[in-house]
């Protein structure tokens, strides 16, 4: 197996025109990236009101879980027989999974934030924005960034899975490969997909860490210590 | 009004109607299956690695490896790891498995370090041994945390199995490939209603059996009610 992927890489063949190695990452990084803009730009907003005014977080929580349970392959093949065309379908059924992720995270994190530290900014004076901008968001920021984090993790997969219905990017390595029995390339589609949600995972965690408020980092460091010391 | 008289044509059928009892039936088998394997195998490491420090870093960080690989690559790839046949329905079996037990990890590990370690130096304390102190005292008390993380499991596998269609092998997930190919929109519809419905039912059990296997949270249930009333 090694042999065949180590040939189908360094066959320059593979590295060049639409189905070359460099195009179909760029296809596959746009889809991510176009779906995933969209559906923050869906679930950041609707996460931080639900999670100030507290109202309607049952009814979120629940309808995450609901598409959590909705297969993928069937929501993009769906989309596909309604809208005709794979490219808008698959950036349509992509956003529908990404917002749930961003949602609960968004949501979740705002929740985590002390009733104290919220108690203490009205204390201070601090208006509703100000409340939300200036305390809740920056303390709520590292579980916002982890629900982002499995946005992306479920949209590298079914970008590729959405390659069953003619969309580009990696996937179609993977399924041309499988169609024509050339397991040299379905398993160098799954290696660059595997590498790219890796990465793109590795990233986010590290802007996770670096965005991070230090106040918050200080907090986290304490109760962590603060069990050890319980523990031992 | 046309779409249901599609539907209906479509499930007037006896030929269709027996084929999505089988596909039902396999979806369960392979969505089933891995998790329950995935949950011995999580308890497995989980008991092998909660008091080694260095090498729960390393399982846990294989573990968010192993769920980073999106399905459909991992799908593809085992059977060239464990040298079965590319449509064998093992490779989503062993997939899923470890998906399961990828997710599972950190839970496991959690719900052992939350077991009171009074409550296991009660046990130590009454002579029992380390095998029969985890089965009977430990895993029992870590139910609750652990029922939480295979729920999350079993919507996640029951949804997976459908991307096995791509390679032949996917349950509920033909009725997409068979829509798709046909332009048929009953197949897709149903099979995504009945995902959803199997979803939910696994759910009620997974729901029950964590009330059947924690006798002492229900015994606590009434005080609760008493005293927030």
């Amino acid at each position: 197996m090694i042999t065949e992927i180590v040939n189908w890489f360094s066959d320059s063949a593979n590295w060049q025109g639409p189905d070359g190695v460099p195009t179909r990452l760029l296809e596959h990084l746009g889809y991510v990236a176009l779906a995933l803009v969209i559906a923050a730009a869906i679930a950041i907003p609707v996460g931080l009101f639900v999670g100030h005014t507290g109202s309607g977080g049952l009814l979120l929580v629940g309808a995450g879980n609901a598409v959590r349970a909705l297969p993928t392959l069937g929501l993009v093949t769906f989309l596909f027989l309604l809208f005709t065309d794979s490219t808008v379908a698959a950036i349509i059924g992509l956003i529908v999974l990404a917002v749930p992720p961003i949602l609960a995270g968004t949501y979740a994190g705002l929740q985590a934030v002390d009733r104290y530290v919220v108690d203490a900014a009205v204390g201070v004076g601090m208006r509703g924005w100000q409340r939300l901008w200036q305390v809740e968001v920056p303390i709520s920021l590292p579980l916002v960034i982890g629900g982002v984090r499995n946005a992306v993790l479920q949209l590298v997969a079914t970008a590729a899975v959405a390659a069953y219905v003619g969309l580009g990017g990696l996937g179609r390595f993977l399924l041309d490969g499988l169609a024509i029995l050339d397991y040299g390339e379905v398993a160098a589609g799954a290696v660059l997909t595997a590498l790219l949600a890796i990465v793109l995972d590795v990233l986010l965690a590290t802007a996770q860490r670096v965005l991070t408020p230090r106040g918050v980092r200080l907090a986290q460091a304490d109760v962590r210590g603060g069990t050890k010391e319980v523990a031992a | 009004m046309s779409f249901l008289d599609e539907l209906g044509r479509y499930l007037s059928s006896a030929n269709n109607r027996e084929q999505l009892l089988t596909t039902v039936a396999e979806h369960c088998y392979l969505a089933l299956v891995p998790l329950v394997l995935g949950v011995v195998l999580a308890i497995g490491i989980g008991w092998l690695t909660r008091t080694r420090q260095s090498l729960r870093g390393v399982v846990l960080v294989l573990g968010n490896l192993v769920y980073t690989v999106p399905s459909l690559a991992l799908f593809v790839v085992i059977p060239s790891i464990i040298g079965t046949k590319i449509l064998d329905s093992i490779n989503v079996v062993v997939a899923l498995t470890l998906y399961t037990a990828a997710l599972l990890l950190r839970p496991v590990l959690d719900a052992l370090d939350a077991v009171p370690s009074h409550v296991v130096a009660s046990a130590t304390a009454m002579g029992y041994r380390p095998a029969r102190r985890f089965f009977t005292v430990e895993l029992p008390l870590a139910v609750p945390v652990l029922a939480a993380g295979v729920r999350v499991a079993s919507v996640s596998n029951i949804s997976l199995v459908s991307v096995g269609a791509l390679i032949g092998v996917g349950g509920l997930g033909v009725l997409f490939t068979d829509g798709f190919q046909r332009e048929y929109f009953s197949p897709i519809v149903i099979g995504i209603v009945l995902t959803l419905l199997l979803a939910l039912v696994v759910d009620m059990l997974l729901v029950l059996l964590r009330r059947v296997l924690t006798p002492w949270d229900r015994a606590a249930a009434p005080v609760k009610v008493q005293v927030t009333a």
